[in-house]
């Protein structure tokens, strides 16, 4: 074979290669161009933070509106600090909104949901959440269920 | 006793060299890479050869791999009723583990060793001191061509494989046991990250096309250049290459994602 086809089919398969990551970047992962930047940092404290996981999602009535980035033991309250990077098109989060975790199905990864309040003014950069719900722990629910509290 | 002392220590030796002439050579072949137009159609040529005629066996592998596992997680997941994670499952082990492993594997098998012989058969018959004589450095002609090449076609191969398997495990899991197409993906999605995932994975095959092709064209410049020399030397370009790929692997994916 001349070195022009070979060249040729070389290029093709180059090209091949390369569309293959765009495909893992774009279907697989999900990636999208606009992701990084646009995003205002909350946290919220929490007594148990369940098995919430850096990377999870934070999302109000079930549509994703950010990550969580940071989980970390504040010592003087002995509570769990969660830091969570929210969508900067999502502006209007009501100070007194609950943060809440709860579990997707059964047996679902845990998430962050965020419960609207009616506060005239909204959170900003830095922020904190008032109001927040732990994560519900089985073991706990039916120990306090058996022993009739 | 002693004999045996000595037989030892004469293999440790021996390997110990083979090691150094193996660094030796392997700068002998970076510091002597092809200048980039003179050598262009040499690497296009060894392209050609080591990576799209490699392609065949990537991705029909690829598609069984993806559609035997989208077969074991559906059977395993639907006992929990979750068979929508089946994506994730698919997706995760491809692009993480499977897809530069297995590429790595089958690439050793199907591209270094015929690297090996080639390059043990050119020795045997005394091409190389030949084209030393002539004045053309061997290594700059033969092997750093091949070198790189096989660095360069990994990642690619690799990536290629993880779509063929992505696109079988699809196949099985979506069109045949009717897990629902927009869960399969969404849950794909929202579970794999390129950067932790996707690109972990390519760094692993890039490291492995690396080892593979250091391994395979060293083998084939070190051999006895008999006939028996040039069998055992493609037979541990296979072997060596394969215990490389898995103990790397195993080393890479400490680093990666142990998170400790």
């Amino acid at each position: 074979m001349n070195q022009r086809a070979i060249e040729i089919i070389v290029g093709l398969f180059m090209v091949a290669g390369f569309a293959a990551l765009l495909f893992l970047a774009l279907q697989v992962s999900g990636l999208s161009p606009t992701a990084a930047g646009s995003t205002y940092t909350v946290s919220a404290r929490f007594n148990d933070a369940g098995g919430l996981a850096p990377r999870g999602k934070v999302s109000m009535a079930g549509v994703t509106v950010g990550t969580i980035s940071a989980i970390e033991l504040d010592t003087n309250t002995y509570q769990a600090r969660v830091t969570m990077r929210i969508d900067a098109t999502v502006d209007n989060i009501p100070t007194d909104s609950a943060a809440i975790i709860r579990t997707s199905g059964l047996l679902g990864g845990q998430y962050v949901d965020i419960s609207v309040g009616a506060d005239e003014e909204y959170m900003q950069d830095g922020d904190a959440f008032y109001a927040t719900q732990s994560a519900m722990n089985l073991e706990r629910i039916i120990s306090n269920f058996a022993s009739g509290k | 006793m002693t004999g045996w002392l000595a037989t030892l220590g004469a293999r440790g030796i021996d390997s110990l060299r083979a090691f150094g002439r193996a660094g030796v050579f392997l700068v002998g072949v970076l510091t002597g890479t092809p200048r980039p137009i003179a050598g262009l159609p040499l690497l296009v040529r060894q392209l050609y050869s080591i990576g799209v005629l490699s392609l065949a066996i990537i991705v029909v592998s690829g598609l069984f791999i993806g559609m035997v596992l989208g077969l074991q997680g559906y059977t395993i997941l639907s006992d929990f009723g979750s068979e929508d994670a089946i994506g994730q499952m698919i997706a995760l082990t491809l692009v993480r583990e499977l897809g530069p492993v297995v590429t790595a594997l089958l690439f050793a098998g199907r591209a270094g060793s015929a690297l090996t012989a080639e390059i043990g058969l050119m020795k045997a018959t005394e091409q190389l001191s030949s084209m030393e004589m002539m004045g053309v450095d061997p290594l700059r002609r033969i092997v750093a061509p091949r070198l790189w090449g096989g660095f360069i076609a990994m990642p690619l191969l690799a990536l290629i494989f993880s779509v063929a398997g992505i696109w079988g495990g699809m196949m099985v899991g979506v069109e045949w046991l009717g897990v629902f197409e927009g869960v399969f993906w969404s849950n794909m999605q929202a579970s794999v990250s390129f950067w932790d995932d996707v690109v972990n994975g390519i760094i692993k095959s890039i490291v492995f096309g690396f080892v593979c092709s250091w391994i395979a064209v060293f083998q084939g410049y070190d051999c006895v250049p008999t006939s028996a020399g040039i069998s055992s030397a493609t037979t541990k370009t296979v072997v060596y290459s394969s215990l490389a790929v898995l103990g790397l692997d195993f080393v890479l994916t400490a680093v990666m994602f142990g998170n400790f």
